[in-house]
């Protein structure tokens, strides 16, 4: 069966033609949703990744199971610059619904590679890029059985022709579908035929390799390939939580899922197949985070996971928590707000959010992670400050960081870590002692002595979210109320020392500085580099915690001019700065990306290069 | 509100329980509800179902929402940790509680207001997983701490204190437990300790998620004529279906009164007895699909059926469902949940 007639390949004009790059370019990859494009895509960023080389995949995808479109974007760069870049020297365009946008993305030079079962429309065509036409449909349906399979295999036959474009190493990928097939032998088969298939298709009609190169490098031997979600369920499993409860939204849900997948791995005990951990679906997230809080008060490491529209519900609870004083580990997991906004886009937009959740005079402990490699540690650093300050403490990560595998070093633990409980007293000391007051602040610390129940009849206290004196009991007398208050704030203050510093990089001559969190620090640490390449040097400083250290203001007041680049509308890390610094407003200027895509280094450069140059 | 001082002289009954402990070890402090509100006579209750079955105060944890009835956890057992939460979030917190200390024994006290209006997802996903704990609803069918607005319990035709009438159809917190699966549905009211006392202890022996729907008429709001959740109105419409008898575990037994219906025991986990009988030839309190209709059929007529409506033993109760170990997950030692570093190394060889 025929599915199509030839055209002609060649455009009228001859297209212009890159220069030769080896390990430095990027590439795009349209499809469709549900075609099971995300595995083959995954496939040639992990076969990159095995090469030696720093890579990013970015997925980017609707909020949809089937049929909307999806990209994948995947850079390579020998300089470990693996931000989201713009820059497409070829496009893989498998969806003819948005052959439209993608063909503009690509860059003068580059190439599209489509299906050439059917014709590439004209009206479509540019004169400048280079059209590299495969039969897929036809060769699939030449070469396999059935619709599924064909969709599927589809994929893995352009996983072929790229190989062949840009020089990927074939043994790495050979090895790759073996271990991936390992058990599934007929699988294993069709999958190389396929791949064989796009590879050999490509040598015999194509000029192979494309200017654009894959070349092995040593840079990968210490760093896994890794999603932030992962790492944040393996934080939690090593940092001896036993309860998780979540109610599913995206982009969390992948971290209760591999949450899962561990205790059933390191928690079952070997003997009675029992578990030692419990995890609760909860009917909402207001159940969710209740149950933190029933867990916690009863004494076990307990965390939830959600995103802005969980964190909305739980208000009411998390400022029960920090009135009553008790531990709770909250990692959200943002996405585009407001309200349901773009759950499968990612954005830094629930700061003041979690900086101040719920009514009345709130401040919470918020910790900013920058990729997987840092959710994984800040896991049980979270629960350490939990513990520790009897208050909750939000792990913000975000949707590119959560969802996307990352190239990180690999994680290391050390055996001589011992959670830190806080100030709870044993039966020993609860009888040992007086009259327990669950609220007296005996050494001025701000931390107040802590029971749990079940332990001795001597610790009983009253746990209320109402007013409450220093001794836990029912109060409206104004100074018993504000002498609480006071406390609270300045043992939210002394958690500054005990949050993770600002990480700070400072050049020669800088003028000014730049100031980011999370997710923006690889696309910001480039911009810098290209910043100094067009000689504005700036100090670099990444917050990785509120209360923000002392060594935060004192970098903002070191720079007359202080970028503080953010992925939301309003400048939340600015306005947080602002308020909780004493740093003038005047010192910091907002640089603000909040489209739901990966920040690139061009973007954040090119903004600040205008305004340098403005000055 | 009074800030007066409980009296600290002896109770009349200096008697002891196993533990050698008196009712009054088993009392908290002085209640602020209005004098006559029925959920201290409820209070009443509880701390003598805890006295007389022994148990050790600091194993118990008493939970509650927001509302009138949510404050009485302050006022009994002392020696046990409370969590008087936020408004209609008790459920969840117990939950939670549950899951990270199975050996607690919860005590849930809510209200109407707080389990049928702003509580009720929580209180019907509690039943659903079957959370170990008794769980009581002070039910006066208006919200007593914010003056007096009906509640979702409300009857039909009842009227407020102004005089107007509901129209919307009650939430019956007994049905709607029978029908999400409850295993252990009683109902009573605060001014019947002889029926209530029992009903306590049974639903804290029990394994499982135990819910008793108590009348406790509110004095200030909901205690005239015309109200369906007055005392008078109460009394009047009572009906003891299922009298019933607690026997501890190795207690010897003695029968009970007879009535007309026959006697029927249950053995509950912890090998303690119940032993009621049935009012009515052919109500059959472990036969769901009858106790419903039955139920039904006579809360039509505006009568207020009480006792051990619904009971079966045997069900997995969450931590059964979850599998968990049989420990409390909140006492195990970080050595035997850490993997160790080298777990850390060979699973990292799968992110490759
Ligand atoms: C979120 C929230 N909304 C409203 C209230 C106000 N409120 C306090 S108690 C209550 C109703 C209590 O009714 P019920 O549970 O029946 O208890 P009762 O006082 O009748 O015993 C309400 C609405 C609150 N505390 N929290
Ligand atoms: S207002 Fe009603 S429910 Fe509240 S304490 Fe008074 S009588 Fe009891
Ligand atoms: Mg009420």
């Amino acid at each position: 069966m025929t599915l199509s007639v030839a055209e002609s390949a060649t455009p009228a004009k001859a297209a212009p033609l890159l220069p030769l790059s080896v390990n430095d370019f990027a590439f795009k990859l349209a499809n469709a949703n549900g075609t099971g494009s995300a595995s083959a895509n995954g496939l040639i960023m992990q076969a990159i990744f095995r090469m030696g080389i720093p890579v990013s995949g970015k997925n980017l995808f609707p909020s949809n199971i089937q049929g909307l479109p999806t990209w994948y974007e995947i850079r390579v760069n020998k300089d470990g610059h693996t931000a989201r870049t713009i820059e497409y020297s070829l496009m893989v365009a498998m969806n003819a619904e948005t052959y439209a946008r993608d063909v503009k993305e690509v860059r003068s030079g580059g190439y599209i590679v489509h299906d050439s079962t059917w014709p590439f429309p004209n009206a479509l065509r540019r004169d400048d890029v280079h059209y590299l036409g495969v039969p897929y449909a036809q060769m699939c349906l030449d070469n396999f059985a059935g619709a599924r399979e064909r969709t599927l295999m589809k994929n893995i036959v352009y996983v072929g022709t790229l190989a062949a474009l840009l020089d990927m190493d074939m043994a790495v990928v050979n090895a790759m579908l073996d271990e991936k097939f390992s058990k599934k032998p007929t699988l294993r088969d069709s999958n190389h035929k396929a791949i064989k298939l796009g590879y050999d298709y490509a040598k015999a009609n194509f000029e192979c390799p494309l200017p654009l190169r894959l070349q092995t490098m040593d840079k990968n031997k210490d760093s896994i390939l890794i999603d932030g979600n992962t790492a944040s369920a393996l934080g939690c499993v090593y940092a001896g939580a036993t309860v998780g409860v979540w109610y599913p939204i995206t982009p969390s849900t992948g971290l209760m899922d591999a949450f899962t997948a561990f205790c059933e791995k390191y928690r079952t005990d070997a003997e009675t197949g029992k578990k030692k951990y419990a995890i609760i679906q909860a009917e909402d997230e207001l159940a969710a985070i209740g149950m933190v809080l029933g867990a916690s008060w009863a004494g076990a490491r307990t965390f939830t996971n959600t995103s802005g529209p969980g964190i909305s519900l739980m208000n009411e609870l998390l400022g029960l928590a920090y009135y009553a004083e008790i531990p709770a580990v909250v990692f959200d997991v943002q996405r585009v707000g407001p309200s349901t906004g773009m759950p499968t886009r990612t954005q830094q937009s629930d700061v003041l959010e979690c900086a101040y959740a719920s009514h009345g005079d709130t401040k919470h402990i918020v910790l900013f992670p920058a990729n997987p490699n840092e959710c994984f540690h800040f896991a049980p650093k979270a629960f350490d400050l939990a513990a520790r300050f009897q208050t909750p403490v939000f792990v913000l990560s975000d949707l590119d960081i959560g969802m996307n595998d990352w190239v990180v070093p690999k994680l290391t633990w050390d055996d001589t870590y011992r959670p830190d409980q806080g100030r709870v007293l044993t039966k020993e000391q609860i009888e040992a002692g007086g009259k327990f007051m669950r609220y007296s602040d005996d050494d001025g610390t701000g931390v107040t002595s802590r029971t749990l129940p079940g332990v001795t009849a001597k610790g009983a206290f009253f746990t209320r979210g109402s007013g409450h004196n220093s001794k836990g009991v029912y109060t409206e007398v104004p100074d018993e109320y504000q002498e609480i208050m006071e406390r609270l704030t300045r043992k939210h203050n002394s958690a500054k020392t005990a949050v993770p510093a600002p990480i700070v990089e400072k050049r020669q001559d800088a003028t000014f500085g730049i100031v980011t969190m999370g997710g923006c620090d690889l696309a910001v640490r480039e911009a810098i580099a290209i910043l100094a390449g067009k000689r504005h040097q700036a100090d670099f400083m990444r917050v990785r915690a509120f209360p923000f250290p002392d060594e935060v203001e004192a970098f903002l007041n070191e720079h007359d001019v202080n970028y503080i680049v953010e992925q939301n509308r309003d400048g939340q890390l600015t306005t947080l700065l602002t308020v909780e610094t004493g740093v003038s407003k005047d010192r910091l200027k907002k640089v603000l990306f909040y489209s739901g895509f990966p920040l690139s280094a061009a973007a954040v450069a090119n903004f600040i290069m205008a305004d340098r140059e403005a000055m | 509100m009074s800030y007066i001082k409980k009296p600290v002289a002896s109770h009349p009954s200096a008697q002891k329980n196993a533990l050698g402990l008196t009712l009054r070890d088993y009392e908290g402090s002085m209640s602020t509800l209005c004098a006559g509100c029925g959920h201290d006579s409820i209070t009443a209750s509880i701390v003598r179902s805890f006295w007389e079955l022994g148990t050790e105060p600091h194993t118990i944890a008493k939970m509650s929402g927001i509302g009138c009835s949510s404050k009485t956890p302050a006022y009994f057992v002392s020696g046990a940790h409370g969590f008087n939460s936020a408004h209609g979030r008790m459920a969840a917190i117990a939950s939670g509680a549950a899951a990270a200390n199975r050996e607690l024994r919860l005590i849930g006290v809510s209200g109407d207001g707080d389990s049928l209006s702003i509580g009720l997802g929580h209180l019907c996903h509690a039943i659903r997983r079957n959370v170990n704990m008794l769980y009581i609803i002070e039910n006066n069918g208006v919200y007593g701490l914010t003056k007096g607005q009906f509640s979702a319990s409300a009857d039909v035709g009842t009227k407020s204190k102004k005089g107007e009438a509901n129209v919307m159809a009650p939430i019956d917190p007994v049905q709607l437990a029978l029908t999400l699966g409850a295993t252990f549905v009683g109902r009573s009211f605060s001014g019947d300790k002889a029926e209530l006392v029992p009903l306590i202890k049974a639903g804290l022996a029990h394994e499982g998620f135990a819910i008793i729907d108590v009348i406790s008429p509110c004095v200030t709001f909901n205690d005239h004529e015309g109200s369906t959740k007055s005392y008078m109105y109460t009394r009047k419409h009572l009906e003891a279906l299922t009298p019933i008898d607690f026997v501890p575990e190795a207690s010897e037994i003695t029968a009970p009164e007879r009535a007309s219906g026959g006697l029927m025991e249950v053995t509950m986990h912890d090998g303690s007895t119940v032993r009621f009988r049935s009012v009515h030839e052919g109500y059959d309190p472990t036969n769901r699909i009858s106790a419903m209709s039955y139920l039904y059929e006579r809360q039509q007529k505006g009568e207020v059926p009480t006792g051990l409506l619904y009971v079966e033993t045997g069900r997995p109760q969450m931590h059964t469902i979850m599998n968990s170990i049989d420990k409390a997950l909140a006492t195990l030692p970080f050595e035997a949940l850490n993997p160790g570093s080298a777990a850390l190394e060979k699973l990292q060889r799968a992110y490759r």
